[in-house]
């Protein structure tokens, strides 16, 4: 009796173990490039880990009964009439209760930190009223940041492209050029159908929906070129509507508006 | 001159059709028509199949080249209809369940044999008008969800006849949902305790108030859908001040439970496979059924999960994951459940086990993916791509699927009195698991990394694990053939079954194979205990 405990802690470790391993040094995610990419990815990491224990787990336990308790030639009749363990029960209801529990505080709290518990906050100059309805995205919102240093794009949406509307350079560019490092706020309405603006690198997806803008905000942290994709299916071409979003220093990023932006008419 | 037909005489045995002939009439007796439903279904899986490989061929290279756009967004859309409103509800429910369920309540009949076999009729002219209107503009190409206003400005003829076509098969749903309900109140014989039942009357016990319940909401949602597609109405159609996440809630409500349709029967079905061929009684009778209860709960109040990218509240979004996350409870229970029965047996490892024990391993993998899918900032980055279609695979194809496979090589013995042959069988189930698994568990890389779903064309990078699935699916399309070489030979030159090759103890057992018309040839039998292996029987040896 004591052997067979002793073998099932070991395999009860080993399985901890292997799971442990393969959560630290497998990554199956692209690289993170915003605020919000290090707190999903510690997230993935947690619950890769309790799914690895999980199915490696129940794995074993399905291929060592087939093997333990094959029915071998010589054998006949019946295995032991075993027809319920209460203690048993009572322990697999509780121990997934509180998993299940356990991880969707944490989940809460993962949300929290990417800011989506906040009340949105979308200081558009150019927003036509106060009565307008907006519904919500991930509200990236570190507090010590002043609405007014955010940047404030318009989003619009089309079969099949992206249009990047800057209110302030009032110019539209295909591309979405952001400075790193500071907060952007991106108010997005479709022309037609659903679309969605997802952006791997940054962990961050939202719908396009006709008839109901929608927010999205969110804190580049990295320079580089990643993919605007559209997540929802809408139309022959959705797997060609995509776009770029470019994130570069602050003086690059001026340079580029300063190009681009439209003289003011004075009147 | 009046042609009078005594009523007596319709019912009787002489003036029906008899051998193959039964399959094509009218017939009213339930195993015909689970009969009729299951090789239905199963012809409509070869044509779902058939559209899942053109879309693995199309993905096997970056760009949109093996067929038009338009046309990938219709067989996309076909392949996932007929996947689920032709092949698995109709088999799950409409063929085991009718099989099965008046053997299992100790009755000769469903409760309403004529609005069974209506049911049943519903099917073939639906489906076979859902894959004829690619011929008429095309077919519909708005996704199997139909979000509008997508769906609204595709062309109209497609998805009109794909509403129509939906709210026929939901009719049939709901048609065999009441008849299921009504049976396993009302029919049971007299001394048979509902507590005494065979799991798979309470998996469809549940199913059914699911089916009753929700089919109805997305009739409803798809007769509104119609009307802004023809009339110009505009509920769901922006420009006329219509709301398109009003139509996903009502969709969801629907759908979602839709998916515990599909895997309840089969969590019934596994829990009369795995004793019998364990040789041991279901371990955790009542909270078996308690669990079934719990999910069927559960799973009403879990839709929005599917549209936190859709802009809703926080609370909402918060709300949903826990109650989302709270269904791997009793899920997990069944799961511990099915382990402890195998656990100390005498298992016999035929194909009906592997099968079984490939959907264990399936869809507990499928089940972890759905918990990290119901938190909400996971679901954010994962939500529409290939992460998802791998997760619902995983249920639908590595859970349901294998166990429609089990279910066939066990009862296939009870249906036709021969038996399937083995080593085509674990054939079958190695090429099935190894191409399954080939073919989904990449796609959740591809998902994580950034390829959404539903598109025709990629970025190049992720060609080579694509590819890498494509194979999968070839294999899984390899497989059904030494499957359908098993079939027809076995029906041919199979081995005699007798009438109870497993020594199993549920009632349909304890008649002959295949059995009379009236099930029973004296009265039904009263089976008190359906899972007394090691006592009972042993005592009868």
């Amino acid at each position: 009796m004591l052997n067979k405990n002793i073998y099932l802690i070991l395999i009860i470790s080993l399985v901890f173990a292997i799971s442990f391993w393969i959560g630290f040094n497998v990554n199956l995610l692209p690289a993170g490039a915003s605020i919000n990419a290090p707190i999903y990815d510690e997230l993935f990491k947690i619950l890769f880990i309790i799914g690895l224990i999980i199915f490696i787990g129940m794995t074993i336990a399905v291929i060592y009964s087939l093997i333990k308790f094959r029915k071998r030639n010589d054998q006949i009749g019946d295995g032991i009439a075993l027809e319920g363990n209460l203690s048993l029960e009572i322990v697999w209801t509780i121990i997934p209760s509180i998993i299940v529990l356990l991880i969707g505080l944490y989940s809460y709290n993962i949300y929290d930190r990417m800011g989506g518990m906040k009340e949105l906050n979308h200081n558009h100059e150019m927003m036509a009223s106060n009565t307008e309805k907006i519904w919500a995205g991930i509200s990236q919102n570190s507090g010590n940041e002043l609405a007014i240093n955010n940047l404030s794009i318009e989003v619009s949406a089309m079969q099949f492209a992206f249009l990047f509307n800057y209110p302030k350079g009032n110019f539209i560019s295909g591309e979405l050029h952001v400075p790193v490092d500071k907060k952007v706020s991106m108010k997005m309405e479709s022309k037609d159908v659903i679309h969605a603006f997802w952006v791997p690198e940054f962990r961050i997806k939202q719908d396009i929906i006709p008839g109901q803008p929608t927010i999205l905000n969110f804190t580049p942290t990295k320079v580089g070129k990643y993919p605007i994709i559209c997540a929802e299916l809408c139309g022959p071409y959705h797997g060609g509507m995509r776009a770029s979003i470019i994130v570069e220093e602050e003086s690059d990023y001026n340079e580029w508006f300063n190009k681009n932006k439209k003289p003011e008419v004075n009147l | 001159m009046t042609i009078s037909i005594d009523p007596q005489k319709t019912n009787n045995e002489s003036l029906q059709p008899k051998g193959w002939l039964r399959y094509f009439s009218f017939s009213l007796d339930h195993k015909v028509i689970g009969i009729q439903y299951l090789v239905c279904g199963f012809l409509f899986y070869l044509i779902g199949g058939t559209l899942a490989s053109a879309i693995r061929i199309e993905l096997a290279s970056p760009m949109s080249d093996f067929m038009p756009r338009d046309v990938y967004n219709q067989v996309l859309t076909l392949h996932g209809t007929i996947m689920i409103f032709l092949w698995i509800v109709p088999v799950v429910n409409g063929a085991f369940g009718n099989y099965l369920i008046p053997f299992y309540v100790g009755a000769r009949d469903m409760a309403f044999p004529r609005l069974n076999a209506v049911a049943f009729w519903l099917i073939p002219p639906s489906g076979l008008m859902l894959v004829a209107s690619y011929f008429v503009e095309g077919a519909a190409q708005a996704g199997w969800t139909a979000y509008p206003p997508l769906s609204i400005t595709t062309p109209q003829s497609g998805q009109i006849i794909w509403i129509l076509s939906v709210l026929l098969l939901g009719g049939s749903s709901i048609f065999g949902g009441i008849n299921f309900i009504a049976t396993i109140i009302k029919l049971r014989r007299p001394g048979l305790k509902l507590m005494q039942l065979p799991m798979y009357c309470w998996a469809m016990l549940g199913t059914s108030l699911l089916v009753v319940l929700s089919t109805p909401v997305l009739a409803g949602t798809l007769i509104l859908l119609s009307f802004d597609i023809i009339a110009n109405t505009g509920f769901f159609n922006p420009v006329l001040g219509g709301n398109v996440v009003v139509y996903q809630h009502l969709f969801w409500f629907y759908s979602h439970p839709a998916v515990y349709i599909m895997v309840l029967p089969a969590f019934g079905l596994v829990s009369e496979i795995l004793p019998v061929h364990a040789r041991k009684p279901l371990f955790g009778y009542t909270t078996m059924v308690f669990s079934i209860m719990g999910i069927v709960v559960l799973g009403l109040v879990v839709w929005a999960h599917h549209m936190f990218t859709s802009g809703t509240p926080p609370w909402m979004r918060l709300f949903f994951t826990i109650a989302t996350a709270f269904i791997a409870v009793p899920t997990g229970i069944k799961f511990f459940n099915w382990v402890a029965t195998l656990w100390g047996g005498k298992i016999s490892i035929n194909s009906a086990m592997l099968f079984s024990c490939g959907f264990i391993i399936n869809f507990v993998f499928g089940g972890i993916t759905g918990v990290a899918l119901a938190q909400v900032p996971f679901d954010i980055h994962v939500h529409d791509t290939y992460f998802v279609v791998a997760h619902f695979h995983y249920i639908v194809y590595g859970g349901t699927v294998f166990i429609i496979f089990s279910s066939i090589y066990h009862w296939f013995p009870k249906v036709t009195g021969k038996m399937l042959n083995e080593k085509l069988g674990i054939l079958h189930f190695i090429i099935t698991f190894i191409g399954f698994n080939l073919c989904f568990a990449p796609q959740h890389w591809l998902g994580l990394n950034g390829m959404p779903r539903r598109v025709a064309e990629y970025d190049p990078q992720f060609q080579f694990v694509n590819q890498i699935s494509s194979l999968g699916a070839l294999l899984m399309a390899i497989s059904t053939i030494p499957f359908l070489i098993n079939v027809f030979l076995s029906v041919r030159n199979g081995k005699d079954a007798g009438d109870n090759p497993w020594n199993a103890l549920t009632p349909e057992w304890l008649t002959s194979s295949p059995p009379p018309v009236e099930n029973w040839e004296g009265e039904a039998p009263l089976v008190e205990e359906p899972y007394g292996y090691g006592k009972e029987f042993s005592e009868q040896k």
